[in-house]
């Protein structure tokens, strides 16, 4: 009688479980849409014929011929490249070597050096922003180019050097000693072993920065001067002049082209873990 | 760890770090100083700085006006963390209980917003908020014609005050739901990785023990599960609050004329008011409130 009871009990709890089960995957199937509706939306009205951005008139190329015949984006675009290539050229190879002597040395005034190389990661965008430009302005330099590639150096080589320090904390350092007893010198130790373990966090963090570079938004407004348009200042301009089909053609390629380092961010994984462990 | 014996193992330490030292000491942590004395100066008469020492700017801060614009971005980066973790920590749990190929497959599928440019997402939400947007095109358009047709072969009074509502555009564009909503979905994966990265080191045995010891469901979620993973909640909600509260796009875009946040007030303030003194200093308090925060979070990462 009693076990008949239990019985019953647990049947009804599993049922619950099941039923608790079904809403928990109703929950993840209804997360994904909220993440990708506005996307696909986004993606579909730039073929739109229609000049209205929310009117569905038939299917067109003509946006993104438009796109391509654009002058003033593609010198925007070749701005962004120039910055986010230098740098994050500058701040990898910065970042890399701090991050060594950060996982490798003990030092006097280490916990300071620490904090600094942290806040650029927390502060805010706006904060770092208004820093910078004041910084630029009373230093009597032309905002420009360069200046952006300083500002962007600046939060970049803090998170270069999370990367790589993720992948120095798993690096097991007998492997260096084995080399020097086997009569490597410290540059060649360097060159040929500690550097090609380390690489994936490298190019992990080349990665990141390359893609915070080129996305960044609020301190390349602050910190632009004229003629140094990057493609998310011309697409904010953009916006503020009104929403146009053009807008969303132009969101579309960007929106390949993150997919793009995703998958490319991805093969650096498989090449070894704890690469990528911050994003 | 090495310490620092001899000559040769200094140099090539100062070797390693000077780049970095020298940048950001001159690009950051100089700037930062600058910030901080000329949020006790005052504004020139040409918009440039003079340099004074008082507190006019922070005293001006606790304005009634400034005051609530703070309030309504505390609340605004309140509701967007809470409705993050609503949202975000029953998606990581759910990634986390998926057999181990599906959930790469999940990981990656939340990874492509997170890579896209946080402009274009919260320009996507523009496109279906404003008032001639995807929704409103839908309220004042297909909506309201299939009610008038249904009101023509079914005249029933019911039909009336649909109609009126659905005549004008619902206002959605510009209030600080539009805010929420754009926040929330520009930093939904920043809860649910970390909170996923918890939920996937819990081990499940555990809540097998709990209901062996007579734990119902909700027991054993609340007294195991939850306080188990809570590292990662309390992660994911500093990596929401922080970015929230020191929002300028999103409120720019989606919040319209009337909303603004106190990243607002400080572009305004270097941009078109040129007052660089105030503007350094709400800056500055928002950089405060914000190492608070994360020091809170260091602290219970300890714990």
């Amino acid at each position: 009688m009693r076990s008949n009871k239990r019985q019953a009990g647990k049947v009804q709890k599993r049922r619950r479980g099941r039923w608790l089960n079904r809403l928990l995957s109703l929950h993840g199937v209804l997360g994904y849409i909220f993440l990708y509706a506005p996307i696909v939306i986004l993606v579909i009205f730039s073929f739109n014929a229609s000049r209205f951005v929310s009117d569905w008139r038939g299917f067109t190329l003509q946006w993104y011929t438009r796109l391509f015949g654009n002058q003033a984006i593609g010198a925007a675009l070749r701005n962004s490249l120039i910055v986010a290539g230098a740098s994050t050229l500058i701040s990898t190879v910065f970042g890399t070597m701090v991050a060594l002597a950060m996982e490798r040395y003990r030092f006097r005034g280490k916990m300071a050096f620490d904090a600094l190389l942290y806040l650029p990661i927390i502060i805010p965008d706006i904060s770092m922003a208004v820093m910078l430009l004041l910084f630029f302005v009373l230093a009597h330099w032309n905002l420009g180019l360069i200046t952006i590639i300083i500002s962007h150096v600046a939060f970049n080589i803090s998170f270069v050097a999370v990367v790589v320090r993720a992948r120095l904390a798993y690096f097991d350092i007998s492997l260096e000693e084995a080399a020097q007893d086997l009569y490597a010198n410290e540059w060649q130790t360097f060159r040929r072993v500690t550097l090609p373990l380390i690489m994936p966090g490298i190019l992990g963090g080349a990665l990141l920065a390359f893609t915070l570079s080129i996305d960044d938004f609020v301190i390349t407004f602050f910190t632009a001067g004229p003629g140094s348009t990057t493609l998310p200042l011309r697409i904010y301009s953009m916006v503020k002049l009104g929403v146009t089909p053009e807008i969303n053609a132009l969101s579309s390629m960007m929106l390949l082209a993150s997919m793009g380092l995703v998958f490319l961010s991805l093969m650096l994984q498989k090449g070894g873990k704890g690469g990528m462990d911050i994003v | 760890m090495t310490h620092i014996r001899s000559r040769r193992e200094a140099l090539r330490l100062l070797f390693l770090i000077s780049p970095s030292l020298f940048w950001l000491i001159v690009f950051f942590f100089v700037p930062l100083l600058l910030v901080f004395a000329i949020s006790f100066g005052e504004r020139g008469t040409y918009g440039g700085v003079r340099w004074v020492l008082n507190l006019e700017n922070y005293r001006r801060f606790f304005d009634p006006l400034y005051l609530r614009i703070f309030g309504r971005t505390l609340y605004i980066a309140a509701a967007t963390t809470i409705i993050c973790l609503l949202v975000g920590y029953p998606l990581a749990y759910f990634i986390a209980t998926r057999p181990p190929r599906w959930r790469n497959a999940f990981l990656l599928l939340l990874m492509i917003p997170f890579w896209t440019n946080f402009l274009v997402r919260t320009y996507a939400w523009l496109l279906i908020l404003r008032d001639k947007g995807l929704i409103n095109t839908f309220w004042t358009g297909s909506l309201h014609m299939g009610l008038l047709q249904l009101s023509r072969l079914l005249p029933l009074p019911i039909w009336e005050p649909l109609l009126r509502a659905t005549a004008n555009p619902l206002t959605l564009f510009g209030t600080d739901g539009a805010i929420i909503i754009g926040l929330v979905y520009g930093w939904l994966p920043d809860m649910v990785l970390p909170c996923y990265a918890a939920i996937e080191r819990f081990d499940f045995s555990l809540v097998e023990a709990a209901q062996d010891l007579y734990a119902n469901r909700r027991q054993s979620f609340l007294r195991v599960i939850l306080p188990m993973t809570m590292s990662g909640v309390v992660a994911g909600s500093v990596l929401v609050f922080i970015p929230s509260l020191g929002a300028y796009v999103t409120p720019d875009l989606l919040g319209g004329a009337k909303s603004i946040m106190i990243g607002n007030v400080i572009y305004s303030q270097f941009m078109a008011a040129r007052d660089y003194p105030f503007g350094s200093a709400v800056s500055f308090v928002l950089m405060a409130v914000m190492l608070a925060g994360t020091l809170i979070y260091f602290r219970t990462g300890r714990e």
